[in-house]
């Protein structure tokens, strides 16, 4: 299992369209995948997860990956965040 | 009785005609004791397997209909409709309950809208309308009932609803469909935006339409105050055919002006072009009477993405603005990150001061190989139209001649290859550089145009980032300094017989289009929705009158003291 914290940049937090950029990014990954913000764990293959957690701008949250491809999955959440203009 | 309703005034303009009442089916989730789990597993997937299919195609038809950014609600919507956290507890819930899919379903999605809409945001409090949207198409498709299609309209009305979901709005007719009245909703839900996009007045928020508005009643939407008028008296449509009329005859001026030429008020042609960051912005370039591309940044094919975007990629898309453009001068500005641009799947090392660093050509120059196949894209895209290369922070002759001598080995190259190339293609570099403006003379000989990019030509004559706020106060283009660079740029590019444009912000401010036009520009480049009225401004004002000004206005002290004076000429 491994963890990673990233500082959500960016005017609107976690919106409907990084949010979906993000999601749709890891169906492909065996490993499970979860966001965790405050005291609240999503699943963040869910678009309703990650969303419900209204993630502000400026706020820090952990992303989990458990499972054989939990090293590139990881990866993808860090490429994607970059991209997306979510994270440094 | 007439009736007035108010609520949210969501899309500006004034409509007068029918009401449509569009309502959708009571879809019912009645909750079945089932036997065959199986079987009702497998029509859960066939009706999530239809959806998916008409999501898809929907998202097609928007992005082709409507824009790329309106069409990514619907992939929005494949997501959801994928989800494991809604489809899990659904299916879960057939089994170990042994209900039918659509109780599974509604039951699980109503957990979810209520969770979304207790949200103290008003965005997210819309995003239970997604939820929704998708759940009542999954549910018709279970339970085989056709959901209303808008888009089979054939006469003009306006359309009364409950609420809109994304899915009904993309399918109005703007020819057909002349507002909109919805009970619930706000400014930032989907069907808003649309409105907005569509040009279609809208009112949203209304709460008791659905109750107080018969089929077939005479409506007055009037978008801008956010007011409804039901069955109006004679008088009352008279007048707001009056005012629907005004609003109108403003709108044709400017539209008027997006068939003709660029011309001052005593005969000066000039050419008011666009800026463009992708081939979709190209249309609406068009569509707002542009003359041509003034700048088009292609950073956008390199950003967003996991790494660097193939010849080819590159070739189709530029070819794609040139062939729209159809032989309208077009400017491609070679790739400009650094400083404030980077790309995630190519490091850039730290720098002290990245708008000094090294960004666009000096880039470009030590990573020759990434140059040239951008290059390469470029020439081949030449032959499908008037393409204009553009090489972008400029500050020595000998950048210039470098960056040139690149382009034309590539060019020598691919005609040895037997690949096509025009003969036509002008090479020019964008002025942004004090050193560059004020050597204009010895770059005039070398280049075949200027374009002055006046966001950053500002900041580095001011020594001012301009991201910082506190120095906002030294963002000053009309400062006499920046002017007289400008001035400096123009004179040099006409005594080489060279065009002189401008693509940075200043280029579409209209109180900067009567001096820019004395100071002799020949090309404005700026965002399409500011070429009307640029277009506008520039039929009104006489270049020989600014002319005699200009020495007046070059000796003053301040910008202040520029636009006081420019403000006097009104």
């Amino acid at each position: 299992m491994i963890e990673k914290q990233f500082v959500i940049s960016g005017s609107e937090g976690l919106h409907a369209r990084p949010a979906s950029k993000l999601v749709g990014s890891l169906a492909p990954f065996q490993s499970d995948i979860s966001l965790i913000y405050k005291d609240k764990t999503v699943n963040m293959k869910s678009i309703l997860g990650v969303m419900s957690l209204g993630v502000a701008p400026g706020s820090s949250v952990t992303v989990r990956a458990d499972g054989s491809d939990e090293n590139e999955a990881i990866a993808k959440v860090e490429e994607v965040m970059k991209s997306e203009g979510l994270a440094e | 009785m007439a009736a007035k309703l108010s609520g949210i005034a969501a899309s500006d303009g004034i409509a007068v005609a029918k009401a449509f009442r569009l309502e959708h089916p009571v879809l019912e989730a009645k909750k079945r004791r089932i036997t065959d789990t199986g079987a009702e597993l497998s029509r859960l997937d066939e009706a999530l397997a239809a959806s998916r299919r008409e999501l898809e195609e929907i998202r097609e038809r928007t992005a082709g209909e409507i824009g790329e950014e309106e069409a990514e609600i619907f992939s929005a919507h494949l997501l959801v409709l994928d989800d494991p956290e809604l489809i899990g507890p659904v299916k879960d819930k057939i089994r170990t309950d042994s209900v039918n899919a659509e109780h599974a379903l509604d039951e699980t999605a109503s957990g979810f809208v209520a969770l979304f809409e207790s949200m103290d945001n008003a965005y997210m409090k819309e995003r239970a309308a997604d939820i929704r949207d998708v759940t009542k198409r999954i549910l018709s498709h279970l339970l085989g009932v056709t959901v209303p299609n808008p888009s089979l309209i054939r006469e003009e009305v306006i359309i009364v609803a409950e609420d809109l979901t994304p899915s009904d709005t993309v399918q109005l007719n703007p020819v057909y469909v002349k507002g909109f009245i919805t009970d619930i909703g706000g400014r930032t839900s989907h069907s808003a935006i649309l409105a907005r996009t569509l040009e279609i007045p809208a009112v949203v928020g209304s709460r008791s339409a659905m109750e107080t508005v018969k089929e077939g009643d005479l409506l007055i939407v009037d978008g801008s105050a956010g007011e409804v008028i039901v069955r109006p008296d004679d008088q009352t449509v008279a007048d707001y055919t009056e005012k629907q009329q005004t609003l109108g005859l403003q709108r044709e001026e400017l539209s008027r002006l997006a068939a003709e030429p660029s011309i001052s008020a005593d005969g000066h042609r000039v050419e008011i072009a666009g800026n463009i960051g992708s081939p979709a912005d190209a249309a609406k370039v068009l569509e707002h009477g542009g003359e041509g591309v003034g700048l088009f940044r292609t950073e956008f094919l390199y950003m967003g993405r996991d790494a660097l975007p193939t010849e080819d990629e590159q070739y189709e898309a530029y070819r794609s603005v040139l062939e729209q453009m159809d032989g309208r001068p077009t400017i491609v500005r070679t790739l400009d990150i650094g400083g404030d641009k980077k790309l995630s799947y190519m490091p850039l090392p730290e720098e002290e001061n990245p708008f000094l660093g090294i960004r666009a050509i000096r880039l470009c120059l030590q990573e020759e190989d990434l140059f040239r196949v951008q290059l390469r894209a470029l020439l081949r895209a030449s032959v499908h139209g008037k393409l204009k290369i553009m090489f972008p922070m400029i500050a020595t002759v000998d950048e210039f001649r470098r960056a040139k001598a690149v382009l034309l080995d590539e060019r020598d190259k691919l005609k040895a290859a037997g690949v096509p190339v025009s003969d036509g293609f002008e090479v020019g570099m964008m002025v942004e550089i004090p050193a560059a403006a004020l050597m204009a003379d010895a770059f005039a000989r070398e280049v075949d145009f200027f374009s002055i990019g006046t966001n950053d030509l500002i900041q580095y004559t001011m020594a001012a980032d301009r991201m910082n706020e506190k120095l906002g106060y030294l963002y000053q283009p009309f400062s006499p300094a920046v002017l007289r660079l400008i001035q400096n740029v123009i004179d040099a590019a006409h005594r080489e017989g060279k065009m002189a444009g401008m693509c940075g912000e200043m280029a579409g401010d209209e109180r900067a289009v009567p001096l820019l036009l004395g100071m002799g520009l020949d090309e404005f480049s700026m965002s399409a929705s500011s070429i009307l009225k640029a277009r506008a401004k520039l039929a009104e004002t006489s270049k020989a009158d600014m002319e005699a000004r200009i020495g007046d206005i070059l000796s003053m002290a301040s910008g202040e003291e520029v636009l006081e004076y420019l403000d006097g000429l009104k």
